[in-house]
């Protein structure tokens, strides 16, 4: 009986995926049958009847980048967080804590309009020029970081994400730390290390495949914003090496387009192409995360300690 | 070879006294074992010595525990420093799981102190072999430590302990995880080790304690009930309830 239940809502959970899945690919179907695979390296969007060209590039390459700028800003602070919120004792602990978590809570929207109407202003005043003037002139990688300061960009993009998916990453993060043996830091301590060096010794070698889980959850979280990285990335389908130029993401580019998507054209069936396409990226994100997982799991599994039970078989046979 | 004293030692967890002021002597060169029944608060005797107790959430301590004369309580003491020179091996073993072999041996090492690669290898193969491990792993000092049987893994340990050189050894229960093959292996190495160390032992386990040590102490519910040479503890005790429990009455 309750197998039976289990099973068909199970069922069903898959059954709306595919039927989710096949009114996508149905729907960019048409696009997909006139530019073929060009869809996916294309670069011009042009919805105009008689000159219809729909690329998909420039906004799988700002769906990347901003996520990418996300984590690179987030996975640190949140380690650090994380870290500080189960190892330091004192009375910053709890207070810090619920506002990690309240972060969570603001809408996406809010985010949005703060960006544009705070945080960007700050960046491109003070962040962005000074960036320019100190990395910037780093040969190759400095070219991230030149160009004008003014205007939305992939970089502001990317720190609004940061924020969004600093209290998953934290919070996953708090878990995989949380259930690191007491022995393995008794251990480190009992060597005579510092709080620092234990947990550099015993803590994060033992969560890190977990906080390589946390972050692709928070990847997976950036791929798909897509409000608060419309307000502010600018919605320019251009790929370029600067961080500091507007750009689109594929979220935020179908949200700032099926307005004026008519059934008439191709323009609505290319932006459900665009969604088959964020699908197939958020879905290649999460097999490449089980695998880093794996990978990085394998390295502490086998007997870790504790495992002396299993092997008294084998000592005393 | 330094003298470990407890003196008039309390230890709390939260709320509760789980230590009503303890006195107790380690000698050096000497192996002092600690028995009692489950939660008599022996563990946290042993953990008092070298200021692990207090790594416990809400723990707290009262009283002086003297190392070779100085208090490692006093306000001027790093608990680094007390650790460094007073090592401690615990119930389950606990390699760090990504390191080595070889890494697990020089971990404590790599703490604060800078090493060549041929000092830290000196320094692992005398630790390997007074931890008596060094002909098992000699060929794989690079396999994961965690890849150890359980008997190797306490053994990698100890010898994790010994590799920073320190001046008494604390164990914990260090083979009570482990079969008789293994536990029979770390009690000979404690003979050898207690040549060159304060070797401070708790354990459950009677006939251990009556086997290796020189001198026992005897703990209820945080009390030190009697405390003299193991010889005498256990043909003549002076106390009823030691007699009761060395003879399996209750615990």
């Amino acid at each position: 009986m309750f197998a039976g239940w289990t099973g068909a809502v199970a069922l069903g959970l898959v059954g709306l995926l595919a039927l989710l899945l096949a009114e996508l690919i149905v729907g960019g179907w048409r696009t997909f049958d006139r530019f073929g695979l060009g869809f996916f390296l294309g670069r011009a969007w042009n919805p105009v009847r008689g000159r219809e060209a729909f690329g998909a590039l420039p906004f799988i390459f700002g769906t990347l980048v901003t996520s990418a700028v996300a984590v690179a800003l987030a996975v640190p602070v949140a380690v650090g967080l994380a870290l500080l919120l189960n190892e330091v004792r004192g009375f910053v602990r709890a207070p810090l804590a619920s506002f990690v978590d309240v972060l969570a809570a603001i809408p996406s929207v809010v985010y949005g309009l703060w960006g544009l109407f705070v945080l960007k202003p700050f960046l491109d005043r003070h962040i962005e020029p000074f960036m320019t003037s100190t990395i910037g002139t780093v040969p190759v990688a400095g070219a991230l970081f030149r160009g004008n300061p003014n205007g939305p960009d992939l970089f502001t993009a990317g720190v609004i994400l940061a924020i969004m998916i600093l209290p998953i990453v934290t919070a996953v993060t708090r878990e995989v730390v949380a259930v690191v043996p007491r022995e393995l830091r008794e251990g480190a301590l009992a060597l005579g290390a510092t709080r620092y060096e234990s947990i550099r010794m015993a803590v994060l070698p033992y969560a890190r495949s977990g906080i390589v889980g946390a972050t692709m959850l928070g990847l997976g979280r950036a791929l798909g914003e897509t409000i608060a990285v419309s307000m502010i990335v600018g919605n320019v389908p251009r790929i370029g090496a600067s961080l500091f130029e507007p750009g689109a993401t594929i979220p935020s580019w179908i949200a700032s387009s099926f307005r004026e998507a008519t059934s008439v054209g191709l323009h609505r069936s290319a932006l459900m192409a665009l969604a088959v396409v964020l699908v197939i990226v958020a879905f290649v994100l999460a097999a490449l995360s089980r695998l880093l997982v794996r990978r990085t799991a394998s390295l502490v599994s086998g007997e870790t300690p504790g495992a002396a039970e299993t092997e008294i078989p084998k000592v005393t046979r | 070879m330094r003298r470990v004293e407890v003196a008039d030692l309390s230890a709390w967890y939260g709320p509760k006294k789980v230590l009503h002021e303890v006195n107790v002597v380690a000698e050096p060169r000497k192996v002092t074992a600690i028995i009692g029944p489950s939660g008599c608060g022996k563990s946290t005797l042993i953990r008092c010595m070298n200021r692990m107790h207090e790594e416990v959430r809400g723990a707290r301590v009262r009283g002086k525990v003297l190392f070779d004369g100085m208090d490692i309580y006093s306000p001027d003491v790093d608990p680094v420093d007390v650790r460094r020179r007073i090592g401690m091996v615990f119930q389950r073993a606990n390699p760090f799981p990504t390191m080595s072999v070889f890494e697990n041996a020089v971990a404590g090492m790599q703490l604060g102190g800078r090493f060549s690669r041929s000092e830290l290898k000196v320094r692992a193969e005398g630790a390997l072999r007074a931890a008596g491990l060094w002909e098992e792993v000699k060929d794989g000092l690079d396999e994961p430590g965690a890849r150890l049987s359980g008997g190797q893994q306490q053994r990698l340990c100890i010898a994790r302990a010994l590799a920073v050189e320190p001046e008494v050894l604390l164990m914990d229960e260090p083979a009570s995880a482990l079969d008789p093959a293994s536990t029979l292996r770390i009690e000979e190495l404690i003979e050898e080790l207690k040549r060159s160390f304060t070797v401070v032992i708790v354990t459950h386990n009677m006939q251990q304690a009556a086997r290796i040590s020189d001198w026992t102490l005897f703990m209820l519910y945080g009390e030190v009930v009697e405390f003299g040479p193991t010889s005498k503890m256990f043909t003549r005790p002076d106390e009823k309830r030691t007699e009761d429990y060395i003879t399996g009455r209750f615990g």
